[in-house]
């Protein structure tokens, strides 16, 4: 099964690579130099390998984040982390104008950490933990942490430097500016290594100790790999609905919820839908681009919705 | 051999566990009744280390399990709980493979693979194998996560209500279940049940709780007399003799 979605994910990428506001001219691509061979390497493979990495980054996420909250509809977008990302680039514009990606990457990721924490523990409180409750608690409280931000850009006059990230977009990714996405790789190594500790997460914090896991420790951990990764993709491509939450729920009507089982296909479709929504993205209105965000925030909702209808009827 | 010492428990200002002393003897059978309210389930998820007691401690051999690591905890104890909220979408085997983690954390052996299929044979559910559990009725649920805790392979289980919105039928498979596991592979057995007659019929050894306090515990004759159980439970108990065992009657009062 794996290798069927190996075989759609190749496809997507030879596509992804021809699509673009320049014709490749093939003869050039040939001799290694030239025109072609530049923008081949210094856009449309980065390009690429950006888009890749965000979609498995941002499945993966989710997947964990459903696990350790054991709440189907829930992903970055819907627990705060990013917002509180978002708010962590705006403190480091502030406070240290001068530092590099690196810097508002780590302000990014101690901001959304924390407000992965808090989120946890605010559900932790939470009695009845009914399916739809958990992720409207998580939107409001997204809503908090995005009021602040906004305020926040509003006293600092930086309201114009936050629009960027509202929204996510590829057209800005060349060499040079996105390597930090690659940070990605190792968090799905890791959370594929440590798969059936996740999956045993999802159990509940009973079962998970009586089997002997230490759940705390697992849970920080998890939110941590999320982190990561919320702030990685915030500051290379901006932030991108959906994708989080409706790659695990469509993967695991399918294929179930043994992480272990199928992470790898997890992985695979968050890449597949991002760039299906980018190639759609570019070919819409052709030599322009339509923004990601807009893309795979009209594609994700719609099979969202559909989720959501299946599951109720 | 688990006793407990002395056990004080308190959520808030209400004292749910007030000195409670009790002894669950190895290879045997041990049923908790009372009413509720009683404080059973707190004390079998204090010997379980998911809820740590006020004062006083539980000891397993002699030793007190709070100095224990949790994983080695995991291999000598195992717990079953009601799962309502149990969400994930995984098969029976995928489920039953899990009682392995606190052996090998990571793949699989071959070692593990034979105590799966054994305790999936345990049970009878070959059938159901690569069934998702939200497919399966409630009881063929229980009994998955039963071989799960099988498979676990400790010499003491615990289990909270196990036989909660069963129909008679799959109960009888999961006590019948119970009561081989003691006999035939000399583990240990300690269970929350509501059902007296039950208790009555499958249990080697009686603790029954009342007001956060154990009332009496012994054997079945001792504990399962109409003079006690009346007072445990406050109804009028007829208690016959059959040719299969105990019955109590507390239908009509």
């Amino acid at each position: 099964m794996t290798a069927r979605w190996l075989w759609w994910f190749a496809i997507l990428c030879g596509a992804s690579l021809l699509v673009g506001a320049r014709q490749l001219e093939w003869g050039q691509l040939l001799s290694l130099s030239g025109d072609a061979w530049l923008t081949l390497t210094a856009s449309r493979l980065p390009r690429l390998a950006a888009l890749v990495l965000t979609g498995v980054g941002l499945a993966v996420c989710g997947v964990i984040l459903q696990h350790i909250v054991r709440n189907k509809f829930v992903e970055p977008g819907t627990t705060g982390g990013l917002d509180a990302a978002r708010l962590g680039i705006l403190m480091s514009l502030v406070l240290a104008p001068g530092a590099g990606a690196p810097a508002r990457m780590l302000f990014a990721l101690l901001l959304s950490f924390a407000a992965g924490l808090i989120f946890v523990l605010i559900i932790r409180r939470i009695q009845f933990k009914g399916s739809v409750l958990v992720p409207v608690i998580g939107l409001m409280y997204g809503g908090v942490l995005s009021a602040i931000a906004e305020f926040y850009a509003y006293r600092n006059n930086i309201m114009q430097s936050m629009q960027g990230w509202l929204l996510g977009d590829f057209s800005r990714v060349v060499q040079g500016s996105y390597e930090i996405i690659y940070l990605i790789l190792p968090i799905v190594g890791l959370t594929y290594l440590y798969a059936r500790r996740f999956t045993l997460l999802g159990m509940g914090e009973g079962m998970a100790t009586s089997l002997g896991l230490n759940y705390l420790a697992w849970v920080a951990l998890g939110l941590l790999l999320v982190a990561v990764t919320v702030s990685a993709t915030v500051i290379t491509v901006g932030s991108i609905p959906f994708v989080g939450l409706v790659i695990p729920n469509l993967v695991a009507l399918r294929y179930g919820d043994n992480l272990r089982r199928t992470l790898p296909i997890v992985a695979l479709g968050g890449a597949c839908l991002l760039l299906v929504c980018d190639i759609l993205g570019r070919l819409l209105i052709y030599p322009f681009e339509v923004p990601i965000g807009l893309t795979a925030g009209s594609v994700g909702g719609v099979l969202f919705l559909a989720l959501i209808i299946r599951r109720y009827r | 051999m688990i006793t407990v010492h002395d056990i004080h428990k308190a959520y808030g200002a209400k004292a749910v566990l007030k000195g409670v002393d009790a002894c669950f003897p190895a290879r045997s059978l041990t049923s908790l009744i009372g009413p509720n309210g009683a404080g059973k389930t707190t004390l079998l998820l204090m010997i379980a280390r998911l809820t740590a007691p006020g004062r006083g401690e539980v000891r397993i051999e002699g030793r007190p399990v709070a100095g224990i690591d949790i994983g080695e905890y995991a291999r000598r104890v195992a717990t079953l709980r009601q799962a309502p909220d149990f969400n994930l979408r995984l098969t029976v085997e995928e489920l039953v493979a899990f009682g392995r983690f606190p052996y090998s954390r990571g793949a699989l052996t071959r070692e593990d693979q034979r105590v799966i299929d054994e305790a999936i044979a345990f049970l009878s559910l070959e059938p159901l194998r690569h069934a998702y559990l939200d497919e399966l009725s409630g009881g063929q649920r229980q009994m998955a996560f039963l071989a799960m805790t099988i498979a676990q392979q400790t010499d003491y289980l615990l289990l909270d209500e196990p036989l909660n919105n069963l129909d008679i039928k799959h109960a009888v498979q999961i006590m019948r279940a119970l009561r081989r596991l003691c006999d035939e592979q000399g583990r240990t057995v300690i269970l929350v049940v509501h059902d007296i007659n039950f208790a009555a019929s499958y249990s080697d050894h009686i603790v029954a709780m009342k007001e956060g306090a154990v009332y009496c515990a012994g054997s079945v004759a001792e504990v399962i007399t109409e003079a006690r159980l009346g007072e445990l439970y406050g109804l009028a108990f007829d208690i016959t003799q059959g040719q299969r065992g105990r019955l109590c009657n507390y239908f009509n009062p």
